[in-house]
């Protein structure tokens, strides 16, 4: 088996209020942030993207790690905003962390969820030491049409994982599945510059249906329960799904309070998840356990069980995620639109 | 841009990796590369570095009328800065503006997008710096 030997979360310095959104379009702010839980959004730089967002996640990962970079067999970036069509971030990121030539490394894409896709690849790599060392980097900057409902959420960061053998590890990866369906929630056609989503339907027959029967399946292959587990994270789209699913299954709220960070920056995407775990990691203490489930719109759910091993002093390496939560700068909603007008090239 | 991808892929260890060289004849540090030492000519002994990324400020200025294709990101601040090996370099400060940086602080390198005007062209990617808390 596998598991973690390093993690590197990151999110970008500038923030955007819900009431300044709301403001822009007449709507009642309270109502947004008491139905989405969500206070305010992080924003890229002008000169930020997916690949250097990543970038920042992956060396914070490494020093964690204390590892050579050029001992890493293979790199994938998850993202539904890679800078190119055509031209992968891998290749960019390998670059800037000094992990070229001897690598493989490739571009995923699957929503929210192609972070947690990298880190089953890198399991299966590492497992069948084809490689030594596996990064798997979730990255977005996500874009929401102006005044739709996601313009509130969608937002930026980036959270890398470093996985290797099991005896290094300080978050042992006891066991994954997944669950996966074509259920057409959430897309967006090359060349159209925001996604189109399903608005209610994103909610039932995609996001709980495919987080809970994930989550369910890897329970009952581990035949294990809720009260095994000492946090668990879930995608979070907003705050309020994850918190319905956490009733429903019966998992008492303060188990899934760390790994929420959607309320403070948003919904990250493909690093959602990953920055959820990081925040989680940055507390656990040996011997707890921590359960996760991702949720990628298309549709699917990766679930997986951690152990957390001694290991997990080497978290004080490098700059856990409240470093980058908590330095933070409010910007206007027309900064916020010049920023974002970069980054779509609109 | 498009008539100078070779030169573009050539820098990329200086722009991603801040990677210069160093002497060990009389432990001079260049950034960016020098072939040969300014100081001991050919009988230096010139390898390549990869500079810490750590620094200083040295001088630096606001600048609110930039250049072609970085029109989008003024005001930023731009900075010589001290690399902790010895060399120097010109970068921007990203995240600030220039009331909240001196001369003296200290900065660690990022890596950011430099320019990516052409919606058709290359992006390129190289190192600024942060100020340190
Ligand atoms: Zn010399």
């Amino acid at each position: 088996m596998a598991g973690i030997i390093g993690y590197g979360a990151y999110v970008p310095k500038y923030r955007i209020k819900t009431e300044e959104i709301a403001e822009v379009w007449g709507e009642d702010a309270e109502r947004i942030k008491s139905g989405l839980g969500i206070n305010e959004k992080s924003v890229p730089a002008i000169d930020e993207d997916s690949a250097t967002m990543a970038v920042v996640a992956a060396k914070i990962a490494l020093k964690r790690a204390e590892i050579d970079p050029k001992k890493i067999g293979a790199l994938y970036v998850g993202s539904e905003s890679h800078p190119y069509a055509v031209k992968p971030t891998a290749t960019i990121v390998a670059e800037a962390i000094d992990a070229v030539p001897d690598l493989t490394a490739a571009d995923l894409e699957f929503a929210c969820k192609a972070g947690t896709a990298g880190i089953q690849i890198c399991m299966g790599l590492v497992g069948s030491s084809m490689v030594e060392y596996g990064m798997a980097i979730g990255s977005d900057t996500a874009q929401g049409r102006p005044a739709d409902a996601l313009e509130y959420s969608a937002a930026a960061g980036a959270g890398a994982y470093l996985i290797g053998k099991d005896e290094e590890s300080l978050a042992i990866i006891e066991d994954t599945c997944s669950f996966t369906t074509d259920t057409p929630d959430f897309w967006r056609r090359p060349k159209a510059d925001f996604p189109s989503h399903g608005g209610r339907f994103t909610g039932e027959p995609a996001y709980f249906r495919h987080v809970r029967s994930a989550a369910d399946a890897l329970l009952k292959k581990l035949n294990r329960t809720i009260e095994d587990y000492d946090y668990f994270v879930f995608h979070q789209p907003n705050a309020k799904f994850p918190k319905t699913l956490a009733k429903r299954m019966g998992i008492p709220q303060e188990k899934i309070t760390d790994g929420l960070v959607v309320p403070y920056i948003g919904n990250a995407y493909s690093a959602a998840v990953p920055l959820g775990l990081a925040n989680v990691l940055d507390k656990a203490k040996e011997g707890e356990r921590i359960f996760i489930s991702s949720f990628g719109s298309g549709a699917g759910s990766d679930a997986f069980s951690l152990k957390v091993t001694e290991n997990i002093r080497k978290r004080e390496n490098a700059e856990n995620l409240s470093y980058f939560i908590d330095n933070k700068e409010y910007v206007s909603y027309a900064v916020y639109a010049k920023y974002r007008r970069k980054l779509k090239g609109l | 841009m498009k008539g100078s991808i070779a030169l573009h892929w050539r820098r990329i260890p200086e722009r991603y990796r801040l990677e210069g060289t160093h002497c060990e004849t009389c432990d001079s540090y260049y950034f960016p590369a020098r072939r040969i030492c300014r100081k001991c000519r050919r009988k230096g002994r010139i390898v390549p570095y990869k500079f810490s990324g750590k620094g200083r400020i040295y001088s630096l200025t606001e600048i609110h009328s930039a250049p072609e294709g970085l029109e989008d990101q003024i005001p930023y601040v731009l900075a010589v800065v001290e690399l902790e090996e010895g060399a120097r370099c010109t970068a921007q400060i990203v995240d600030v503006r220039k009331k909240d940086i001196k001369i003296g602080d200290g900065v660690e390198m990022v890596f950011r997008v430099v320019q990516r005007e052409d919606p058709e062209g290359l992006i390129s990617y190289g190192f600024k710096f942060r100020k340190l808390h």
